[in-house]
């Protein structure tokens, strides 16, 4: 891993290195219901500021109902969790997107009848439309093909379009954590590569913290710093990205074929 | 004919590259059988007062046959277009959507003219029908119109900008006309003080009906505001001392110009101003009042769809678990919407009661709320355009209809058009749901264009079907 410049190195012994310091996000044996049945059976899981964390699992293990928990919908009936020493377990869905996290939620949920600029304005409704020009231009640097298209209504873009506006219309809070759902999700290997890019620039430049949820679990292992990986509810497995990507058990379950 | 193209192209599907002309003709064949079948009990025998008492049956077979020739000519006038359609190589489609002008400023030039007329139409009528009083049909059948185009707006706060489906919005009308009504002749109010409280107050009732649906979307929200629609209306039905029963208010006090009454004697508009009285003074002025609170409405609504709240409206609409990711209070934002609506309601209610001098429950039952909402999906749910389109054909095209002369010139001098009123209006609405199923004006309208606008096209801007 590179040193970029002024900005810290961020390695894989780093998280242990901070074990004493408190981690931005910190979930303690959670568990979340859907109705009377269980989704996640007592999750724990740490985030630390600068880190890019990434949870794999099998399709309906309960990662984006892990993700949609930290949000606050579904409420976890059980366990704490806590984002910057805050504790946001009963905290309304709206006032956790004004502590500084933001989602790019599976499925994108892009305003598909709005134009991509008023989507990004959505975007911006955290600080009230300060700095807004600036992060436009921002989120357009990152992502060229937004710029081009700002006019065109969000649900007539490709997939992959809608996807760099859902991360893009995430970005326009100014997160301090960046939450994504399955980025990669239907996308072409290119396109794949250029938004792992993205989420990689974003931590090394802006230092941004990156929670990552994939099924693309080469790429997002290589990517991570840490991961976990979470089967049917419970958190099975967890150690730096390469642990995991060398890992026997991870390599027959998660990475059979996905190595290219 | 155009099969070639189609080949060219290489992409059309083979069943469209060939149209079945064969096919076209039996088919339109079959319709001029339906219609002459239709025809035959319906149109075919006139009964005429003979001589003396006796009735003559009169056979209109030409009539019949223009019938049947019509629609047999508009059938394959139907396939040809078809036909035309499916036969167009996939380019030329393609250049052709790309040039289509953006929707844009056209449906703002557009309401603009609608302004424009309706600002002008009191002069408009009087110089056509020569005369004040002569004009008093028109004058009156535009504050009615205007009054729909006014609830439309309202309405399409609720429903068009924010999705949330009210099939009670006629209950804010009524919370709005009885509020006029009983602070104006229990307490001596005068309009201009109630007007605003007639708004605050459906506002509230808005705000009430919105807490015990926010968790409701779609069928659901529609029968609870359908229900709270006609929980308004019997209340006041049944609360006898409150608002009068089902016999109403009467002698709800009139308009007044700021203070001054519409009357004959001295102190009046009529002689403060020096014309020479006429009840039509009154009626222009309620005009202007309706035309005023619609812009009002309109005003309201566009500044707000530029503001974060009218913008949380529309992603609301969209996707409400987005919105509560963003940072949205999902509860606060429908609040408004229901308490904004609401409170145009209330306006137009008001109007109502100081217009008619006289209210009561029969003219707050759920026809009108269904045909505010038809007025608001057929104009294009979210089209100020479309709505005030929308209103006046619902409103006035029957109407209209009463007065056309002219079909007499198609159909022969024994054609009465006061007998085909409601079909024809049936055949436009038949129509409307074939072409424009999505309204008369689908296309939304961006809120925020950058100065630096970049060209692009056409079909960049234009909607997919959804
Ligand atoms: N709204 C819901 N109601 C009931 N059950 C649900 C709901 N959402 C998810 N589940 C269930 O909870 C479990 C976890 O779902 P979740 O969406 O979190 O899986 P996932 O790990 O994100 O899977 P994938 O990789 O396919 O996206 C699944 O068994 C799913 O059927
Ligand atoms: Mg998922």
């Amino acid at each position: 891993m590179s040193v970029g410049g002024i900005n810290v190195l961020v390695d894989e012994t780093r998280a242990i290195q901070d074990g004493k310091r408190a981690p931005l996000l910190s979930v303690r044996g959670v568990k979340t219901y859907y109705g009377n049945i269980i989704a996640l059976k007592g999750v724990d899981l740490d985030v630390h500021e600068g880190e890019i964390v990434t949870l794999i699992g099998a399709n309906g293990a309960g990662k984006s109902t892990l993700m949609m928990t930290i949000f606050g919908s579904p409420r976890a009936r059980e366990g704490r969790i806590t984002y910057a020493g805050q504790d946001i377990t009963r905290v309304p869905t709206h006032h956790i997107a004004r502590m500084s996290i933001a989602q790019s939620p599976e499925g994108r949920r892009i305003f598909p009848r709005m134009t991509v600029y008023e989507n990004l304005q959505m975007g911006a409704s955290v600080n009230g439309g300060t700095h807004f020009k600036e992060d436009l231009d921002r989120v357009c640097d990152l992502f060229p093909r937004l710029r081009e298209r700002l006019y065109q209504r969000g649900g007539t873009m490709s997939g992959g379009e809608q996807q760099m506006l859902a991360i893009a219309r995430a970005l326009m809070s100014r997160p301090r954590l960046l939450m994504l759902d399955e980025p990669s999700l239907g996308l072409a290997p290119l396109i794949v590569k250029q938004i792992f890019s993205v989420v990689k620039e974003l931590n090394e430049r802006d230092g941004m913290t990156v929670f990552l949820v994939e099924q693309n679990a080469y790429h997002a292992l290589k990517l991570a710093h840490r991961g976990y990986v979470m089967v049917t509810g419970t958190i099975t497995m967890t150690g730096t990205g390469r642990e995991l990507l060398e890992n026997p058990q991870v390599q027959a379950a998660y990475l059979e074929g996905g190595r290219h | 004919m155009n099969a070639p193209h189609a080949m060219t192209a290489g992409t059309a599907a083979p069943a469209t590259a060939r149209y079945d002309w064969g096919a076209a003709l039996k088919d339109a064949s079959l319709a001029a059988l339906v219609t002459l079948g239709l025809c035959i009990p319906i149109v075919l025998l006139r009964t005429d007062q003979g001589a003396g008492v006796d009735l003559l049956l009169r056979p209109r077979i030409g009539m019949v046959a223009s019938f049947v020739a019509a629609v047999f000519a508009a059938r394959l006038l139907h396939h040809v277009l078809l036909a035309r359609r499916a036969g167009r190589p996939l380019v030329e489609q393609k250049a052709e959507v790309r040039t289509t002008p953006n929707a844009v400023p056209w449906a703002k030039m557009g309401l603009y003219a609608f302004m424009g007329v309706a600002m002008s139409f009191p002069l408009i009528v009087f110089l056509i029908q020569g005369g004040l009083s002569e004009s008093r049909y028109w004058v009156d059948l535009g504050i009615l119109v205007l009054t729909y185009v006014m609830l439309g707006w309202g309405l399409n706060i609720v429903v068009g900008l924010a999705g949330l489906l009210d099939l009670g919005y006629v209950a804010f009308y009524a919370v709005g006309a009885y509020s006029y009504a009983l602070l104006s002749t229990t307490f001596g109010l005068s309009f201009w003080i109630c007007l605003p409280l007639a708004g605050i107050l459906a506002a509230f009732w808005g705000m009430l009906l919105g807490f015990p649906v926010l968790r409701l979307r779609g069928d659901y929200l529609a029968i609870v505001t359908l229900a709270f629609g006609e929980i308004i209306r019997l209340v006041l039905i049944n609360w006898v001392d409150f608002s009068g029963g089902g016999a109403g208010i009467s002698s709800i006090p009139r308009v007044t110009f700021f203070g001054v009454p519409f009357s004959a004697d001295e102190g009046g508009f009529a002689s403060l101003f020096g014309l020479t009285f006429s009840p039509m003074h009154r009626v222009i002025f309620l005009y202007y009042l309706i035309l005023g609170l619609a812009f009002l409405t309109a005003f309201v609504t566009l500044r707000l769809r530029k503001l974060p709240v009218g913008r949380a409206w529309e992603a609301l609409r969209e996707d409400e678990i987005a919105c509560r990711s963003l940072g949205i209070n999902t509860t606060n934002t429908k609040l408004t919407a229901f308490a904004t609506g609401a409170m145009f309601g209330g306006f137009a209610g008001s109007f109502f009661a100081v217009r008619q001098g006289f209210i009561s429950p029969e003219s707050f039952t759920f026809l009108e709320s269904a045909v505010i909402l038809a007025i608001v999906v057929l104009g294009g749910m979210g089209s100020q355009l479309g709505v005030a389109i929308a209103a006046i054909v619902m409103v006035a095209g029957p109407e209209l209809l009463r007065n056309l002369g002219f079909l007499k010139a198609v159909f022969g001098e024994s054609f009465d058009p006061n007998e085909f009123r409601f079909l024809i209006f049936g055949l436009g609405m038949v129509a409307m749901m074939i072409w424009r199923p999505r309204g008369l004006i689908s296309e939304r309208e961006p809120t925020a264009i950058l100065k630096e606008r970049r060209a692009i096209s056409g079909s960049h801007v234009k909607e997919g079907h959804g």
